[in-house]
């Protein structure tokens, strides 16, 4: 096979797809997919619950479906693709190197490339969870992969600490399998998944939910006993009296995401401490020229929509920085969390593009607010650029606002924007 | 098959590991018996992999005298049998007076166990060679033979060379009683069956207090489980400048909190040292990651909380025994020993810390007691020493990588992506001289499901693999043996009117 690409995509979920799709229509010729799994689609194929595509597509898929759509369109653009391989390392002159059972130790040479590896979960180490190691301690991710794609199931009896979105589907997955989930622990007072899940998976099947209260001990040798929950106050301190052992086998952990960066950290690509993605600009291009990111990696989404919008975004980026021969010259303009903004991305944006194109600005917020609000844009000045209004703010789901081209003239003279979350 | 031996070895620790492998060296017929499902899953699965350069035991105790034996062989030892082993040198960081007086005290002691290498260093110096170390060190004792090893492949290790050299060995064996004849031992009873032989030695770790006194031997013998705590640290985030182990000033509750290396590369911080109740209490609480994080962010503050990616907890057989020699004031020294008042048992007890590295010259020196109560031991003529360690894919150059998926496909799948393990070590494990037939039996061998993700990828293709290579059903697969199962039954496998509307409402 070639060894010479014009665009190289690192993964196939739904950012990697769309990415590898949006490289192909804006010209580039050459174009690679490479996904360790054995099939395209990543970790779509194990979201088996509906709720993809009410954005792009105003209907409501399955995950496996959802990716089919994008996987028939990789191949009617024939896009090539190599599965069941794995990239070892990736420099920041663009070369990789990867392996496979079939074809042993491979070298390939990008003129730019998309990183599109998703996210991993956080586990119980990184929370700290106090007691023994026994059997039956599952993220909610490997769980699915267990219930889903292998038909099995990994318990009778749960707890589900975290109300994480995977955490609340999976609570409703099990409970149709016949397991019981006697409870959700959220240790923050409020829900850090989609209100929509919170709704149609726990509240539909009778499954409590308990906010304020964490796991803080895990109990048996071999295999989960029962777990020790306790409330905490604001501070996370658990409070006296509030202690309970609820018996179950199994503990699953939906206690957030992580993007998977270790590839890109070899790539020379600098990561942001506070989304653990890399620094992006507008195309979603990182501080290392040619090398882009795409979805999960960059910051973690709360809707697969709009990590597709994202692999459109830097798969057309890659697409023009591949065949295009002058390389940019202006200064970007810094994006800067501003008041009740956790993160945005991107964190810097190149004021020429504004010309043609309208820039998606996503953000998290910090603290949560029940009444409407307005999200801003403001230069140096405070002049507000571009604002945005929307019904209450939460930290679990993204908050969108749109730069469009009609403010090109205000931006090109902008030394730093901010972004605000307000009480409208 | 005969359930006749010569020698029967109870525990397959590296204790009990190391005197097969030691044993297997002569006409004997052996056999090595594991009440776990894997080898090496008591204390010699969570310790500080530190190979003791032998300042810190009192000269003339048993834990002196087989550390300072042990370290001299470990260079050797680990050659044979193919352990990773890295001679890096350890320090003990001064900062203050007492502390300096101390190193005084542990310097003599080293020269009075015979440990070559020592030296007192500057607080400068230490500056110097680990940047790292806490600024108001005033000084060190550096001992240039201290050494990192890995204790799960050094159990592994010994264990499949004493195989090699026709050693039995069988897991799933619990020791239930003696089986004697007057004062003589004759075999014993075991979940398994009864097993006769000539000699016993008692390799029982946490539990070997509880094995002699089946035999009436020291019935004030005693082991309580000390529990050590530790993290793990993401080797992507944090290294030390160089490999070394870093100990404070120890003090009476043991060596201290050590800040080292792992030789598959991450930075560990621990131990503490808490007497527990039970010999299955490995919890980790939050009170004891308390006591460790601030011991280890004294001697290297540079360390952060985010880059911990795993916690987990080991027990010492701590025991009461009084040093051989009556006038040391000593009373938690390593048993080792042929009793007097019953023929036939080797008795090793309260072999906690340095007794990983001292496991070496424990094996010698059951030889020799072996020797002394008569038994002529005829060496083999065609014992080898040597065992080939595995390949372990992350650790080859791209040219060795690309030639060994070459010959074996399965090294060129990736299973593990965070530690980089593929399905040929996997695979190769699964079917070693000892099989791994477990996930944590696995995850010792490769270091799979170590790292960032702890598993979360691994664990599905691991139980699928273990599953399609053994031959049983996915839900047969365990962590690590007994009640310890991943899955508990197909999906569908329900009655389908659980869902009643009644129930829902």
């Amino acid at each position: 096979m070639k060894q010479e690409y014009d665009v190289i995509v690192i993964g196939s979920g739904p950012g990697g797809l769309a990415a590898a799709i949006a490289a192909k229509e804006n010209g580039a010729d050459d174009v690679l997919i490479i996904e360790r799994d054995f099939e395209l689609g990543g970790i779509l194929l194990q979201c088996i619950h509906n709720g993809f595509g009410l954005e792009l597509f105003q209907e409501d898929m399955p995950g496996p479906t959802y990716a089919q759509h994008f996987i028939e369109k990789v191949n009617d653009h024939c896009v090539q693709t190599l599965m069941d391989t794995m990239v070892l390392d990736i420099t920041p002159e663009r070369k990789i190197f990867a392996i496979n059972k079939t074809q042993g130790y491979i070298e390939f040479s990008a003129r730019s490339i998309v990183l599109s590896m998703g996210c991993r979960e956080r586990t119980r180490a990184q929370i700290m969870l106090p007691g023994s190691r026994p059997a039956g301690v599952y993220t909610a991710g490997t769980a699915q992969r267990f219930v889903n794609v292998e038909g099995h199931m990994p318990g009778e009896n749960f707890v589900i600490l975290g109300s994480g979105d995977i955490g609340m589907i999976m609570a409703r997955r099990l409970t149709i399998e016949g397991a019981k989930v006697k409870r959700v622990l959220e240790i923050m007072p409020y829900l850090t998944g989609l209100t929509r899940n919170y709704v149609q998976c726990l509240m539909d099947y009778g499954i409590t939910l308990q906010k304020q209260r964490t796991v803080n001990r895990i109990i048996g040798n071999n295999r989960v006993e029962a777990i020790e929950a306790v409330s905490v106050d604001d501070k996370w301190k658990p409070i006296p009296g509030s202690k309970e052992i609820i018996p179950c086998d199994t503990l699953l952990l939906s206690v957030g995401l992580i993007p998977e960066n270790e590839l890109s950290k070899k790539a020379g690509v600098h990561l942001d401490p506070i989304t653990n993605g890399p620094y992006v600009d507008d195309h979603f291009m990182t501080n290392v020229p040619g090398i882009f990111a795409a979805g999960n990696v960059v910051h973690v989404y709360d809707l697969v929509d709009w990590v597709t919008e994202a692999g459109y975004v830097a798969g057309k980026g890659a697409a023009l920085y591949a065949l295009s021969d002058k390389k940019k010259t202006g200064e970007n303009i810094p994006l800067k969390a501003g008041e009740n903004v956790r993160y945005v991305v991107p964190h810097t944006l190149d004021p020429a593009h504004l010309a043609d194109e309208t820039i998606r600005l996503q953000m998290r917020v910090s603290t949560p607010i029940e009444e409407k609000i307005r999200i801003t844009v403001e230069d140096q000045d405070h002049e507000v650029i571009a604002k945005a209004n929307n019904p209450y703010a939460r930290p679990g789901e993204i908050l969108t606002l749109a730069i469009k081209p009609k403010a090109f003239d205000i931006v090109q003279k902008a030394e730093s924007l901010t972004v605000n979350v307000r009480t409208r | 098959m005969s359930n006749r031996y010569d020698v029967i070895i109870i525990g397959a620790g590296v204790v009990g590991s190391m005197v097969a492998r030691f044993l297997s060296k002569y006409e004997l017929d052996i056999l090595l018996i594991e009440k776990e499902a894997d080898i090496g899953m008591g204390t010699s699965s969570a310790n500080t992999a530190a190979v003791h350069a032998g300042y810190d035991a009192l000269p003339g105790t048993n834990k002196g005298v087989t550390n300072a034996i042990a370290s001299r062989m470990w260079p050797q030892l680990s050659q044979e049998l193919g352990i990773p082993y890295e001679q890096c040198g350890d320090y003990v960081v001064a900062v203050t007076e007492a502390d300096m007086n101390e190193l005084e005290n542990l310097l003599a002691r080293g020269k009075a166990n015979g440990t070559p290498g020592l030296k007192i260093i500057s607080g400068d110096e230490m500056r110097r060679r680990e940047p790292l170390i806490r600024q108001d060190a005033c000084g060190a004792l550096w001992a240039s033979t201290g050494a990192i090893s890995d204790p799960f492949a050094a159990t592994i290790a010994a264990a499949e060379n004493a195989v090699m050299n026709g050693v039995e060995v069988k897991l799933n064996t619990a020791f239930e009683d003696f089986l004697m004849e007057g004062n003589r031992i004759i075999g014993l009873k075991t979940n398994q069956g009864d097993f006769e032989c000539r000699w016993v030695v008692n390799a029982a770790g946490l539990y070997a207090d509880e094995v002699m006194h089946k035999a009436n031997v020291r019935p004030e013998f005693r082991i309580q489980p000390r529990r050590g705590e530790y993290v793990i640290l993401d080797k992507a985030d944090f290294q030390l400048t160089h490999n070394t182990i870093l100990f404070p000033t120890p003090s009476d509750k043991g060596k201290g909190i050590v800040v080292t290396s792992t030789l598959h590369g991450n930075v560990i911080v621990g131990p503490n040292a808490n007497f527990v109740d039970s010999k299955k209490n490995k919890e980790v609480t939050k009170e004891g990651i308390e006591e460790i994080w601030s011991g280890g962010s004294k001697l290297v503050p540079a360390i952060n909380r985010r880059n911990i990616i795993a916690q987990f907890a080991g027990l010492r057989a701590t025991g009461n025994a009084p040093a051989p020699n009556p006038d040391i004031d000593y009373n938690q020294d390593f048993i080792i020993e042929i009793p007097e008042n019953i023929d036939g048992l080797v008795n090793l007890g309260g072999i906690e810390s340095p007794g990983f590295t001292a496991a070496p010259a424990i094996a010698l020196k059951v030889i020799e007691l072996l020797e002394g109560a008569g038994e002529s031991l005829q060496e083999k003529l065609d014992w080898n020493p040597i065992r080939v360690p595995r390949p372990v894919f992350r650790h080859l150059t791209r040219e060795e990588q690309a030639a060994l998926i070459e010959k074996e496909p399965a090294y060129g799948r990736i299973v593990c992506r965070c530690e980089m393990v593929t399905e040929g070590e996997i695979l190769a494990e699964i079917h070693a001289p000892i099989p791994a037939v477990t996930y944590d039996a696995i995850k010792r061998r490769t270091w799979l499901g170590t790292g960032r993700c702890q598993g979360g990828f691994d664990t599905p293709r691991v139980v699928e693999l273990l599953a399609q290579e053994l031959g049983v059903a996915p839900e047969e697969i365990t962590k690590k043996g007994s009640e310890s199962r991943f899955l508990f039954r197909r999906t569908k496998d329900v009655e389908t009117d659980h869902l009643s509307v009644e129930d829902l409402i």
